[in-house]
């Protein structure tokens, strides 16, 4: 009988599995990717090549040469120093020297400045502190230089913001008010990503990433998408990379629609859709991770998606790749067996462009 | 988390021509391969060199595109995004502050 395969489970577990046991997971998890989102599975051959994948005996796997694709990042520096909640190393390092650090001794694609809060609003009120660093590292730098952070449209609700909660108005069966609330909510939101895109814009800023959009459902994804209209309209040259907070767009309002297309609901391969339309650059598609599933199953799943939504891109499609997303484990400290081969996986199978 | 990635699947960034087709991408919307084919077509290379330290090393120092290695004197930084634009015909933002501001 053959030797068990050593894989992890969803939360990072360790787990030795039969390899019939992982050929049905890679089955199941396609499936439901398909069923989900109406497309179609993984091929036998496709399957089979997922399985290699995960049983390379090899510790860590990588793309063949010639294979390598871009690989960019929503504030890896912070990996570097920043703490536990950014799953950071707390090096006593400026955020300048870590985006050095991050181009040239681990030779990233692009780069990123990021704020430490990670989110549009908080930037608004510091704009000059982060345009007199973005315009200081910029001249440093050879690679792409990003600015990057998240919508986060939940930062501008009661207790943190102005507008009423929708997550308070919705158990109380004001559906109407909570619809307002996060129309609100959006309109400021867009405003801000705006305001703190044109003041970058004016120091040289090399292309704005909108991560993690759609956290706060479908009114944050409608936000963003059009602060991404009216950031080309201001400079059609400007790069801007849109990456999404998961897998399904929730219908939090459930109304709300962008080019005439309801979002509530949306997958990847319809996300790509509107984003294309928005004007954005770059699409990340973020796949959920079930901690309760093994990773043949969460990657097989993520590959599914990726796959389908890189057929029908017309632009590059980058997949979001960190904790907890498209087939890496919920593991504070990441597993580089699991990260490796989703890596290779998403590339190979999902036809990605980037990571 | 990244680092592993770059392991795995990266292209190298200066070290090697990462970062101009990330250019590409970001810039003109291209495809993967159509990135890579237009960038090696414009460093006079093969595609498989793009990812190719013994070429790409040399070259980078030649072009003035910037390098890992720090070599005193060489091109770096917004000298080397000058010539990045101009070898791959892209606008990049930062460079056009640079040129506006020269006398």
């Amino acid at each position: 009988m053959a030797q068990p395969i050593r894989t992890r489970m969803g939360d990072g577990e360790l787990v030795m599995m039969p390899a019939q046991e992982i050929k049905e997971d890679i089955l199941e998890g396609s499936k439901d990717a398909a069923e989900r989102g109406n497309i179609p599975e993984l091929s036998t051959e496709e399957l089979d090549k997922l399985f290699n994948i995960i049983a390379e005996p090899g510790r860590i796997v990588s793309v063949e040469p010639g294979e390598e694709v871009v690989v960019i990042d929503d504030g890896s520096v912070l990996g570097l120093i920043s703490e536990q909640g950014d799953s950071g190393a707390g090096l006593p390092l400026s955020r300048s020297q870590a985006i050095l650090t991050y181009e040239r001794a681990c030779g990233a694609d692009t780069v990123l400045m990021p704020h430490h809060d990670f989110s549009f609003k908080p930037v608004k009120s510091i704009i000059n502190y982060e345009t007199q660093e973005y315009y200081t590292v910029s001249q440093m730098t050879t690679a792409p230089l990003f600015y990057g952070a998240q919508p986060n449209m939940g930062l501008y609700y009661r207790p943190d913001g102005p507008c009423e909660n929708p997550s308070e108005l919705l158990p109380l069966g004001k559906i109407k008010e909570a619809r307002q609330a996060q129309l609100d909510a959006a309109a400021m939101m867009e405003d801000d990503i705006v305001d703190v895109f044109k003041e970058l814009n004016n120091v040289g800023l090399e292309g704005i990433n909108l991560d993690t959009c759609g956290s706060a459902g479908d009114a944050d994804l409608m936000a963003a998408l059009n602060a991404c209209l009216r950031i080309k309209k201001i400079n059609p040259d400007m790069p801007v990379v849109m990456g999404m907070s998961s897998e399904f767009v929730l219908g939090m309002h459930g109304e709300v629609e962008f080019d005439g297309k309801r979002l509530a609901g949306m997958y990847p391969h319809k996300q790509v859709e509107v984003v294309e339309k928005a004007g954005a650059d770059i699409f990340g598609p973020a796949i959920n991770v079930n901690t309760s599933e093994s990773i043949p199953w969460n990657l097989s799943r993520a590959v599914t998606f990726i796959k389908a939504a890189s057929e029908v891109s017309n632009i590059p499609v980058y997949p979001n790749v960190g904790m907890g997303v498209c087939g890496i484990p919920m593991l504070e400290s990441s597993a580089v067996d699991c990260v490796t081969r989703a890596s290779k996986a998403l590339v190979q199978i999902g036809k990605a462009d980037g990571l | 988390m990244p680092i592993a990635h770059i392991l795995a699947s990266c292209m190298g960034g200066i070290r090697t021509a990462g970062d101009l087709v990330a250019w590409m991408q970001m810039t003109k919307k291209m495809r993967l391969n159509e990135a890579k084919l237009y960038v090696a077509d414009k460093l006079g290379i093969a595609v498989m060199d793009l990812i190719n330290e013994d070429v790409m090393r040399p070259l980078r120092e030649e072009l003035g595109i910037g390098t890992s290695i720090a070599i005193p004197g060489a091109v770096k930084g917004i000298i080397a995004k000058h010539n990045i634009a101009k070898l791959l015909d892209i606008e990049i933002n930062s460079v056009n502050l640079f040129h506006s501001k020269l006398k």
